[in-house]
């Protein structure tokens, strides 16, 4: 059997990488889906906990985030395509009008 | 029998709402309804004394102490032990004082009615005689310190407000008057000093106020008489006369009044029982039968229920005042007493910084309570208020200032004679004031033209024979001189108040002709002076009935038997003359100057009869004079009446003939007797033959010498002056008497001219130069310009501000640093917000970290 330490390392590399994507990628698209892998690699978190502890609430919880993370896509991707509309680009660089 | 005296806060009550109905609602009312309210408020208030006299009588003469129930306590400190119930005393002293002030001031109502029409301010006129009842009845009902020195105050404000009442009179008259009321005013404040340091004096040694508490006996003499009389059982008891004991003089007196005259009788009960008693030592008892009094003869069968006839049952601290000193100077040296309350009271009483002897105590009262009474009752060296407080319309001369308040003093002593009679020295000064006032004023009232100034410095002289009598000790003679004294000087100012009228009215009539003849005769009205005697002579014919009257006030002022002032004023010189040989107190000695002042009074007096009745009329205005209205002779009428036979309320013993046996009818002693129940130290004096002589001699002689001075017209001559002051070898002695002893000018030297200098350099040089101009230029602008320069400079702009705009530039340069990491980059915030978290998280396991 895979030991949990192993689900965790996977989650925090994944997470890594996610939060890494979000940082230094320029296009909104791939920011997105390196959004998206975090939310996956939490949901692999919570699952590699809930199975350790051999309690269903971390099930439960990867549910409601794959809901929530549903939901976050549909109002992304309206949102890149409206801005795309506007500025005919997706680039997030370009996006820097509320600045101080 | 009991609830009758409950009555007595009514006395206050009726004319203290005759004043309310009459003060606020007088300036709509007419002058016949307005008289009527004063009128009938001070009728009312005769009625009640009536009824508390009829309680007394039926009561055998036993005090009452009356609560006034709606002003529960009066002043009450619990915390500190400080009670002062409003509480009225009802008893012979406080009656027979009620007695007077209620019938000769409503007299007085009646006559001012007559007096004061076409008054702008009739109605006021009567709110404050109302008002000046009420206080007066404060004063003399009082059962404490304080309600004494409430009413004592009351009538000096009402002295004040009806002095100056014609303050607005033209030509620099009304400034005179107002100037006369303050002056009476202030004399009367510095005596209120005296009164109030009694009073402070009084608490801080007996921890009370009141006069006498409720359970307490005023005259153990009279309660041992009275319970010995009582246990003859059917017949009931009478009380005899501590007298009996004192003066050796014992014989039953039944209690007379001095009221109205109708009242002839006394209190029949008494004589009734009077057989069994062993008290007529002088056989004379049967005589002293009385009319029958009515229904109190029957109640005497019961007889009174006696528990004590001393006041041995009761502790220090349940006694009054009076009783209070008697325990305490008793003590002997070092000895204690119990207050009652655990805590003892000894001879030595603390004053903090010091301790003073009892003895020293009560003479320090006593001086302070004559200080107030010089102050009210017009002695040396307050008396100089009262002959300039004529300036007020005459009916208050009458009533304040002749029959009522000026007795203030006298009563206050007389009340207090238990502390008198503990202190000699006070005594003796007593006398000596006393007699100075009765001499010097008397000899000033020689030398005046004023009608009215003549009577001012005869009262002044006739309330220096009532304070040297309480000198002497012969309190009841002063208290009897006091009210012979209301009935004929009220009746001389009625009577000089007609005449002025008079004569007034004449001049207007003899100004009207000439005004018909000539059109114009302006600053004769201004001139013209309708009180100066100078302007009268003759109007016995004008004037029939005041004649008459002022007559009868003349020779009972005189002293002229069988008229009133005769006995009262025989009293008061047997008296001093008794304390002077047998007793052979040096108080006595000095009283026989009364001998002197009373032939001087006998002098000015027919003096005044001469220049005013007498004679033919010297001016225009006496030779039209004309009779008064009714309402002011009916007045003068009764006032005549009581004036010729007020003297037999008090007919001395061993009289024999002397008195054509009205002694049946008046009874002896009846008014000393009465007055024994309430004055402890009082004592009944015998008949002196010699002193009666003597005294009538002296005046007789006094009346044949001024009828030969200013007799058969002589009485102006014909250069106006008085024939003293024409005659070289006397212009001196008149000139004197005429500048009124240059009193006031010494007192205007030695008080007002300083005090004026005091007051101009404390206005012109300590307040204006110094104060305003330098004080308040150089410290005051100054330092507050100063101090504003600090404040708006360094203070307001440098620290204030600075700080608020530092606040600003910090926070402007805060933000211009912070405004750089909001890029509007997302990346940046996303990176903020991965540092928050992990911040958050390193922050939560540290104490997994740490172990």
């Amino acid at each position: 059997m895979v030991p949990t330490e192993a689900y965790i390392i996977l989650s925090m590399v994944l997470f890594a990488m996610g939060a890494m994507g979000v940082l230094l990628r320029r296009n909104a698209i791939v920011v997105f889906m390196s959004v998206e892998l975090m939310l996956n690699s939490a949901n692999i978190a919570l699952v590699a906990f809930s199975r350790h502890w051999n309690q269903a609430d971390g099930h439960l919880f990867t549910f409601f985030v794959i809901t929530v993370a549903a939901a976050e896509v549909a109002v992304g991707l309206a949102l890149i395509v409206a801005i795309f509309r506007t500025k005919q680009s997706i680039n997030i660089d370009e996006l820097h009008l509320m600045e101080g | 029998m009991q609830s009758l005296a409950l009555i007595a806060p009514l006395i206050i009550l009726l004319p203290s709402l005759g004043t309310i109905i009459n003060f606020f609602w007088g300036p709509k009312l007419n002058e016949r309804f307005s008289s009527l309210i004063g009128i009938t408020a001070s009728a009312s208030t005769f009625v009640v004394w009536l009824v508390l006299f009829s309680y007394l009588n039926g009561n055998y003469y036993q005090p009452a102490i009356v609560d006034l129930p709606i002003l529960d306590g009066w002043i009450r400190i619990p915390s500190v032990g400080l009670e002062i119930p409003w509480q009225q005393r009802i008893d012979t002293l406080s009656v027979t004082m009620m007695g007077f002030v209620t019938f000769v001031g409503t007299l007085i109502h009646i006559y001012a009615s007559g007096y004061m029409h076409g008054d702008p301010r009739y109605a006021r006129f009567f709110a404050y005689l109302n008002m000046f009842l009420a206080f007066m009845l404060i004063l003399v009902s009082g059962n404490n310190l304080l309600m004494l020195f409430v009413g004592w105050e009351g009538v000096g404000l009402c002295s004040y407000l009806l002095v100056g009442f014609w303050f607005d009179k033209k030509h620099g008259v009304g400034l005179k008057n107002s100037n006369a009321a303050r002056k009476a005013f202030v004399a009367n404040r510095i005596g209120d000093f005296g009164m109030l340091m009694a009073i402070f004096l009084a608490f801080w040694t007996f921890g009370t106020l009141d006069l006498y508490k409720p359970t307490e006996v005023t005259n153990p003499h009279m309660m041992e008489a009275l319970a010995s009389g009582g246990g003859h059982g059917e017949e009931g008891a009478a009380p005899a006369n501590g007298a009996a004991e004192e003066g050796g003089h014992g014989e039953e007196a039944p209690a007379g009044e001095e009221g109205a005259g109708d009242h002839t009788g006394s209190a029949a009960q008494l004589v009734s029982l009077a057989s069994d008693l062993p008290i007529d030592q002088e056989g004379d008892h049967g005589e002293a039968a009385a009319e029958d009094h009515g229904e109190s003869a029957s109640e005497g069968h019961a007889g009174p229920v006696i528990a004590y006839t001393d006041n041995t049952h009761l502790t220090f601290s349940q006694l009054g005042i009076f009783a209070q000193a008697e325990r305490l100077a008793q003590l002997g040296e070092g000895e204690t007493l119990e207050r009652g309350d655990g805590t003892t009271a000894g001879r030595m009483i603390n004053f903090g910084a010091f301790e003073l002897d009892i003895d020293t105590v009560i003479t320090l009262i006593t001086l302070f309570m004559l200080l107030g009474a010089t102050g009210k009752s017009a002695q040396i060296p307050l008396f100089v208020w009262l002959p300039d407080a004529m300036a007020g319309p005459t009916p208050v001369s009458a009533l304040i200032h002749a029959a009522t308040m000026v007795t203030a003093g006298v009563y206050m002593m007389v009340r207090a004679n238990s502390l008198f009679h503990l202190a000699e020295f006070s005594s003796l000064v007593v006398t000596i004031i006393g007699v100075l006032t009765a001499l010097s004023a008397g000899y000033v009232a020689m030398g005046q033209f004023d009608i009215k100034k003549v009577l001012a410095y005869s009262t002044v002289s006739q309330l220096g024979f009532m304070v040297a009598a309480v000198g002497v000790g012969a309190y009841g003679a002063a208290m009897f001189h006091m009210i012979t004294h209301a009935f004929f000087k009220a009746l001389l100012f009625l009577g000089s108040g007609s005449v002025i009228h008079g004569v007034e009215h004449g001049h207007h009539h003899a100004h009207e002709h000439k005004h018909d003849d000539h059109g114009h005769d302006e600053h004769h009205a201004e001139t013209f002076d309708p009180q100066d005697m100078r302007n009268m002579g003759g109007l016995r014919r004008k004037m029939p009935i005041t004649y008459a009257t002022y007559l009868i006030g003349t020779l009972a002022l005189a002293g002229l038997y069988p008229f009133a002032g005769f006995w009262s004023k025989d009293e008061i010189l047997a008296d001093s003359w008794v304390a002077a040989i047998q007793d052979g107190k040096f108080a006595g000695f000095v009283a026989l100057g009364l001998f002197v002042a009373a032939a001087l009074t006998a002098f000015y007096m027919w003096r005044q009869i001469e220049m005013v009745f007498h004679g033919s009329p010297r001016t225009e205005a006496a030779e039209q004079a004309s009779e008064s209205v009714w309402s002011m002779t009916v007045p003068l009428v009764i006032l005549a009446v009581l004036s010729l036979l007020g003297g037999f309320l008090n007919i001395p013993s061993g009289i024999g003939l002397f008195s054509f046996g009205l002694q049946g009818v008046f009874g002896e002693h009846t008014l000393s007797t009465w007055l024994e129940y309430s004055v402890v130290h009082l004592h009944v004096g015998a008949f002196q033959p010699l002193i009666a002589i003597v005294s009538l001699v002296l005046a007789v002689a006094a009346i044949i010498l001024a009828n030969r001075i200013y007799g058969s017209n002589k009485a102006i001559n014909s250069e106006g002056l008085d024939p003293l002051e024409a005659n070289p070898a006397s212009r001196p002695i008149f000139a004197l008497s005429n500048a009124r002893l240059y009193w006031d000018e010494i007192y205007g030297r030695l008080f007002i001219t300083p005090f004026n200098r005091t007051a101009a350099f404390l206005a012109n040089v300590v307040d204006m130069a110094f104060l305003h101009d330098y004080f308040h230029d150089s410290v005051i602008t100054k330092g507050f310009n100063g101090i504003g320069r600090l404040l708006s400079h360094p203070i307001d702009l440098g620290i204030i501000d600075g700080a608020v705009n530092g606040i600003g530039r910090l926070t402007r340069w805060i933000s211009g640093g912070l405004r750089r990491t909001q890029a509007g980059y997302v990346r940046v915030y996303a990176v903020a917000l991965l540092i928050g978290v992990v911040a958050v998280i390193v922050f939560m396991l540290l104490p997994v970290l740490q172990g």
